[in-house]
């Protein structure tokens, strides 16, 4: 064990929390994790630490901003939106704000946290690159409250960096000068959505604005130009600035290059978390290769599994030899998202899987508009009856109509032969404010167009069909006015 | 967007609602847009006086701008050109039903005993636009119901559909974020801080824009049910913004004002005051007789025709030996007649002002500004006076809006930091006595500090006074402790520096500028020799010296209002006559020989001119109790009375008269004024004529703190007074002073301190407030405990001291 | 129960400093409040809204929309189990039971003894390593039921000094140096950095 003191100064170190596997492939944001005090700024510079900085400060910011969109960099947030040509949205207004998005809470997300605490100088690095290409000298780093050990190995980072001239006023002996702050979240899944990001670091609950009006490109924090980058995104730069865009376009495939870090946990023999050439590798080589995660647990079936986090559809065995890539995995019906694996294999439970992703997202809507903060709940309360054993028979269809109230249309699914059904692409279309609500009905969809059968033989096997708890449950109808 | 910006800016913007090509204006919200062509989308969340948020998506409606057509919410979308909206294709109705089964599945069924029931919006909306049945057959959420978060209102978070309106409107228009979305999803609700009510003095705006019955206000709870309501439309006259409302009776009492949305005065808002005043029209103790005194000095009751004669005589003593004090509370056809009335009798003293007000020549001699012009953006407003949130609340929304809002650059000329200071742009907090030195010393080269307010916000007035945008003083009365003259003074400096300036009335007090402009001010008597008319402060002065036999107040309470208590006494000790004319048993009216009972707010049919000069509608709606009767049938029995027949036997025979022979109500159509929401404006062109009154403020003298008496918008006032919803709300007596001033007295804030004036000493608790600057003690006027005017004389200052109460 | 102490002002304001508008610093200054007594007092978030000169009702109204705020007193450890999905597929929901019945709480309660709450939490990214569990935000990773108990049996006996007190998060803070920094200030006051225009091609 460690201890601290207060001046920044680490003694001795707390060890590197695990999950990262040291896997077989070219290495772009892992390279310094193996090494035990790979957060300090002795092992960075070692190993090539500011390096990408200081290319970065020799050419023009026009130059840099260039380098990034010739490279093709997609964010690693979820969206799979090229950093580059997000950063060419910004209107030529000043202040302007870089944030970067280390809230790190998509159900089954693994690879910021680790990021943040095993090569903080290398995030540092990246916020330095974007700051000076996008003109502007005031970052956010935004950390998920629940990662104290992120706080602390970048908070010491930070310190280590300012006083050392990597960071703050003339940095690198340069007329640059870039203020980056560490902020800490207090507990909100919501605020990974960018405009809720903005509106927790204006000090406001962590409610999504509307887009439009409020892109943040054009009016994000205190409604002025604002990017706001995953963490992994800018952890990419300094390799980018040393190494170039066309180095950088060898890794991957042409619409995605570069590398993943991907987090594969659930069933597998070996979870953990990799970084993954994009479209390149499939799912099936990920899952049962030896050098990623060596089969399903006890060499069972898959049953299903979510490619991107608990936002996204599920896939099947179906979908098993897509090359992970955004691209690829949208016209499937799902997305990449985080790079969020969750594999389950024959013995799970469907309809216990989706309420467990359903409550989450009850949980975590913000309660800002009507559709998801009402519909997620009342989703959660139907599939929590039929696992209880007081599912009605019209409750299979109820949820998929409060489906398409708060996702409209046909929802995204993946295609799969035996039923006849073609994927439908996502993103999926959305009455609410943000893309929580519809999360919501990712599990439900995906587990009712799959085994439907799972949910009828719940409800065939409840006792009362329901009538029972409906019965006690439900409102008098007046008698609730008693109180005036 | 760029379509938009390239297009003519004088051009309609061309676009297509469902299958027709219509066209809206530049920049036109689609709500409003459709709202204007006759297509409604239902909505909760949206209001047009506040930022759209797209937070109850039930404004879903699908829009086509190229990309194929999507749901979008209608309030946040400004119409581009070639936008197709469909608001009634299937994916619509399907979403606005899907919005409505989701509001609806956690919404109590409680319609029956809510206030809302049968004007709801969400009722309304559910019968059209809405499922039919619900599919939830879970556990609704529970609240404790209805909990108090104010003095006025209430609120039932079961029933709220978390629309954001009122905690928006709180932030936003009232600037009180004092009720605030607390908890996460589900289980978010609007709440209160702990201990921190929402004691907003626009609280009841809440509760009139609640799309539920979350929001309930306490004098309206379970008094009717909608479907018993009639209502006219009125304009609100407890001070003098006048604030067009709908107020509404049932079995013939007044149970709810709303406001009415008027462009140009006060946009659908009111203040407390005005929303629930109300009440005291209803009060019990009303006067309802005329009453004379007896041979034993005891009041007794008279018949209208017995009581009108006995007065009549007072009135036909020698005109120079009598005054008519006040006149601000009646209708503009009673202060039209009262102005034929006095002028046939000979009178000349008469003023409808009570000391406590500004020299009419300010207003006749300076150029007038509407409120929009105040508010026009790019413009500098100059408080001038009072703060505005006490006394003319309203205008001070308005005002509000325009610098915090629309870019006018405030600058405020007061004793203490206003309401609105955190946008000010130079701050001017003039010790009392220093205002007008102040506003001589505005200049670019201000280089010393004069008054108390230093150089640099003398230069930053300066630089704002001579920048481009309409300059508009709101001139007021700031401190009832010093002389008006010195903000008659203040404001011929202000002149000098920004000749172009127009001002903007901060008289307060209801009907103030009807009587103005009737001419119930001294020496505005017809035939009379202007200089003998004399003011409030004059007559009284010459009661006390026995000059006056007889004094008539019109809905006037001297006793209470002239800041100069010692002159009031003496002069109502002197007088051989009072005449009373009045709602209510006030201090004055238990000092008169005659009192008559007039009709109230909501009773008689009128007309009110706001402090802009425009003219607005009073209406009757409920009758009067006992005998009481308007104050134009008062006059003109009184007329007839004393040989003075006025020829006016209806209200449209006195509007006739008016039309003919004052010159500024030519053409005005009364008639019309209850369907015009803006009204016309009187009197506008006024050419700037003043000249600084000259006075002397002696050094502040060994008792150390200048004193500051002001209002605050609870006080013991009459009509709050008899509200019983706001009666209690009454500001208590504190003397209050700058945070250094309690810790050089060594005395805490709660504390009591020994008050020293030249006239004696009082007693009273100390509270510190950040606002005042050092050497200046504020006690408020009218406040519950204690009587600021019993510490105002004849001088132009009044100086205190304060030390710690022996024991 | 208590305002900030006076070295904890000295820190709020220093906190403050890192942001162009005051009430960015709401979230850092409730963690702040929660360091000092455990829990966000009434007290403190009235004076965390003088602080930032807002009311406070938006400082509740932030406080209350975060779940990591508690704004009653909880246990001297808090320990929050991860039932989310990847977690749940590999016993994490019987890990939260095991928890229910050995402390004797059920998720939200704390102990009679004042010693533990216990929460049921979403994903706290430590997936590959499920079922986990937080104490006082210090990760545990792959616990079975006998790792629990062992966990419970050394946090009473004091074993796990490596976990500060609820409330206290980074154990380490930034400071920025007044010399080092570049200059945050209020939007209003800002502009382009004079840098930004100096390195810029001239064409654009």
């Amino acid at each position: 064990m460690s201890s601290h003191t207060n001046d920044g100064h680490t003694n001795d170190y707390v060890p590197h929390a695990p999950g990262y596997v040291d896997n077989e492939g070219p290495k772009v944001v892992t390279s310094r994790f193996t090494y035990e005090d790979s957060f300090t700024l002795e092992r960075s510079l070692a190993t090539g630490g500011y390096d990408g900085l200081k290319a970065a400060l020799a050419k023009s910011p026009a130059e840099v901003a260039q380098e990034v969109k010739d490279a093709v960099v997609l964010g690693r947030g979820g969206a799979g939106f090229p950093a580059g040509v997000k950063w060419g949205f910004m209107p030529q207004i000043w202040p302007r704000y870089l944030v970067v998005n280390g809230d790190e809470s998509e159900p089954g997300t693994y690879k910021d946290r680790l990021l943040m605490e095993r090569d903080p100088h290398q995030l540092i690095e990246g916020c330095m690159i974007a700051c000076y290409a996008l003109g502007l000298n005031q970052c956010f780093l935004y950390v998920r409250g629940e990662m104290p050990l992120a706080h602390e190995r970048i908070a010491t980072a930070l310190n280590e960096a300012y006083a050392a001239g990597y960071v703050g006023k003339n940095v690198m002996d340069t007329d640059v000068s870039i203020d980056i702050v560490l902020h800490w979240g207090a507990g909100a899944y919501i605020v990974g959505e960018e405009t809720a990001l903005i509106e927790s670091l204006e000090g406001n609950r962590g409610q999504p604005r509307l887009k439009p009006p409020y892109f943040p490109a054009a009016k994000g924090l205190y409604y002025q130009p604002t990017i706001v980058n995953n963490v992994e995104t800018l952890a990419n730069l300094p390799w980018l600035m040393v190494n170039g865009a066309e180095a950088y376009k060898t890794m991957g495939s042409e619409a995605s290059p570069g590398t993943r870090m991907l987090a594969v946990s659930g069933h597998v023999k070996r979870p953990g978390v990799y970084e993954v050439e994009q479209g390149v590798v499939t799912f099936r080589e990920l899952f049962y290769d030896d050098n990623y995660c060596g089969g399903i647990r006890d060499d069972n079936d898959l049953k299903m599994f979510i490619p991107g986090g608990g936002s996204a559809p599920w896939f099947f065995e179906d979908q098993l030899d897509i090359p992970m890539e955004g691209r690829t995995v949208g016209a499937a019906g799902s997305m990449l998202g985080s790079g969020a694996l969750v594999v389950m294999d024959e013995t799970t439970d469907a309809v216990k899987a989706a309420l467990r992703v359903v409550r989450f997202f009850a949980r975590e809507s913000c309660g800002k508009c009507t559709p998801c903060r009402e519909g997620t709940s009342w989703e959660e309360k139907v599939l929590q009856r039929i696992l209880d054993g007081h599912g009605r028979p019209e409750d299979i269809d109820l949820l998929l109509e409060i489906g398409t109230n708060i996702s409209p249309g046909t929802y995204p699914v993946a295609s799969f032969g035996d039923a006849g059904l073609d994927a439908v692409p996502f993103p999926p279309k959305q009455t609410t404010i943000c893309p929580l609500g519809p999360s919501s009905v990712a599990p439900i969809t995906s587990a009712i167009r799959r085994f439907r059968d799972e949910f009828e033989a719940k409800i065939d096997a409840s006792a009362d069909g329901g009538v029972a708890a409906v019965d006690a449950e439900s409102e008098p109808v007046v008698a609730a006015a008693g109180g005036h | 967007m760029t379509a938009t910006e390239n297009a003519p800016a004088t051009t309609g913007v061309p676009f297509t609602l469902n299958g027709v090509e219509l066209e809206a204006k530049q920049g036109e919200n689609l709500l409003d847009a459709c709202d204007r062509l006759g297509v409604h989308i239902p909505r909760f969340c949206y209001h047009p006086r506040m930022t759209p948020v797209g937070m109850c998506r039930m404004c879903l409606v699908e829009i086509d701008t190229g990309r194929g057509p999507a749901l979008q919410p209608g309030c946040m979308m400004t119409v581009s050109p070639n936008m197709v909206v469909n608001t009634e294709s299937e994916a619509t109705v399907k979403a606005q039903d899907g919005v409505l089964e989701l509001l609806l599945i956690n919404h109590p069924l409680d319609c029956p005993v809510c206030d809302k029931g049968g004007e709801c919006p969400l009722q309304d909306n559910a019968f059209a636009y809405g499922p039919g049945e619900s599919r939830f057959v879970e556990e609704k959420r529970h609240y404790e119901k209805p909990i108090p978060i104010s003095d006025l209102v209430f609120l039932d978070r079961e029933r709220c559909i978390l629309c954001d309106r009122c905690t928006r409107f709180a932030d936003e228009v009232a600037g009180d974020p004092l009720i605030h979305f607390v908890d996460r999803g589900a289980q978010t609700q609007v709440n209160t801080f702990p201990d921190h009510p929402f004691s907003s003095y626009f609280s009841g705006n809440t509760v009139q824009i609640c799309p539920v019955g979350a929001l309930t206000a306490k004098p309206y709870r379970f008094k009717a049910r909608p479907w018993d309501l009639t209502g006219v439309e009125s304009t609100a006259a407890v001070d003098a913004t006048g604030a067009r409302v709908a107020i509404q009776s049932s079995q013939n009492r007044l149970v709810r004002v709303l406001g009415v949305d008027s462009d140009a005065v006060n946009w659908g808002w009111l203040s407390d005051k005005e929303r629930f005043i109300h009440e005291a029209t209803d009060a019990e103790d009303r006067l309802t007789d005329p009453l004379t005194r007896d041979d034993a000095g005891e009041f007794v009751v008279r018949r209208w025709t017995d009581a009108t004669k006995i007065a009549a005589e007072a009135l036909q003593g020698p005109a120079e030996r009598i005054g008519v004090i006040g006149g601000a509370r009646l209708p503009l056809e009673a202060q039209f007649l009262w102005a034929r009335l006095t002028d046939e009798l000979g009178i000349t003293s008469r003023d409808a002002q009570l000391g406590d007000g500004l020299d009419p020549a300010i207003l006749s001699g300076a150029p007038r500004a509407t409120i929009d012009r105040a508010c026009t953006p790019g413009g500098t407003v100059v408080l001038l006076g009072a703060d505005p949130k006490e006394e003319l609340p309203s205008l001070f929304l308005r005002l509000r809006h325009a610098v915090a809002e629309d870019g006018v650059k405030l600058i405020e000329l007061t004793p203490r930091a206003s309401s609105l200071s955190s946008y000010a742009k130079a701050r001017l907090y003039a010790a009392p006595g220093a205002a007008a030195e102040v506003a001589a010393a505005i200049s670019t080269d201000a280089s010393a500090s004069v008054g108390g307010v230093d150089a640099q916000e003398l230069a930053k007035a300066a630089e704002l006074l001579g920048a481009d945008g309409p300059v508009t003083v709101l001139v007021g009365r700031a401190n009832l402790a010093e002389t008006a003259d010195l903000t008659a003074a203040a404001l011929v400096a202000l002149h000098d520096v920004a000749p172009d300036l127009a001002v903007l009335s901060g008289l307060r007090r209801g009907n103030i500028h009807g009587a103005i402009e009737m001419g119930l001010v001294p020496g505005s008597a017809e035939g009379g020799d202007g200089a003998a008319g004399k003011s409030t402060e004059a007559m009284l002065a010459a009661a006390a010296a026995g000059e006056i036999d007889t004094l008539v107040l019109l809905g006037a309470d001297p006793m209470a209002d002239v800041p100069n208590r010692e002159l009031v006494e003496s002069a109502f000790a002197a007088v051989a006559t009072v005449v009373s004319i009045d709602t209510f048993n006030t201090a004055s009216t238990a000092r008169a020989d005659i009192v008559l009972p007039a009709a109230a707010w909501g009773e008689v049919d009128g007309t009110f001119c706001n402090l802009e000069g425009r003219l607005s509608p009073l209406s009757a709606k409920v009758t009067s109790p006992g005998q009481a009767r308007a104050d134009w049938i008062i006059a003109a029995e009184l007329a007839l009375a004393t040989g003075h027949d006025l020829g006016v036997g209806s209200l449209g025979e006195v509007r006739s008269a008016m039309v003919e022979t004052v010159p500024s109500l030519a053409g005005v159509d009364f008639d019309g004024l209850v369907s015009d929401a803006d009204g016309p404006v009187i009197g506008g062109d006024r050419a700037w004529s003043l000249s600084a009154p000259s006075v002397s403020v002696p050094p502040v003298d060994g008792y150390g703190l200048r004193l500051l008496v002001d209002r605050t918008l609870w006080d013991e006032g009459t009509m709050v007074h008899h509200a019983p919803s706001l009666a209690h709300l009454a500001t208590t007596a504190t003397v209050s002073v700058a945070p250094a001033v309690l810790d050089r007295l060594g005395v805490q804030p709660g504390d009591q301190v020994t008050l020293n004036h030249e006239n004696g000493s009082v007693d009273l608790a100390v509270a510190a407030d950040g606002r005042l600057p050092d050497g200046v003690a504020r006690i408020p006027f009218r406040a519950a405990g204690f009587d600021a005017g019993t510490l105002i004389g004849e001088g132009p200052v009044v100086d205190v001291r304060l030390d710690r109460a022996s024991s | 129960m208590s305002r900030l102490n006076a070295a904890n002002v000295t820190l709020a304001n220093e906190i403050i400093s890192h942001y162009p508008k005051k009430k960015s610093a709401l979230i850092p200054l409730l963690h702040l409040a929660q360091e000092q007594d455990g829990y966000v007092a009434d007290d403190a978030m009235e004076h965390i809204a003088e602080l930032v000169e807002v009311t406070p009702a938006e400082v509740l109204g932030t406080c209350s929309f975060y779940e990591m705020f508690k704004r009653h007193p909880v246990g001297t450890y808090m320990i929050n189990v991860c039932t989310n999905i990847s977690c749940q597929l590999l016993g994490g929901e019987e890990l939260l039971h095991h928890a229910e019945q050995t402390l004797g709480i059920r998720p939200g309660g704390t102990t009679d003894d004042g010693m533990f709450t216990l929460e049921d939490v979403e994903c706290i990214a430590a997936c590959t390593e499920a079922p986990c569990l937080q104490v006082n935000y210090r990760h545990e990773y792959r616990l079975s039921t006998d790792d629990f108990d062992r966990l419970v049996a050394d946090l009473r006996s004091g074993k796990r000094s490596d976990i500060p007190a609820h409330g206290t998060l980074g154990t380490v803070r930034q400071h920025i140096p007044a010399d080092r920094r570049a200059g945050i200030k209020h939007p209003d006051d800002e502009g382009t950095p004079a840098w930004f225009a100096s390195r810029q091609p001239a064409e654009s």
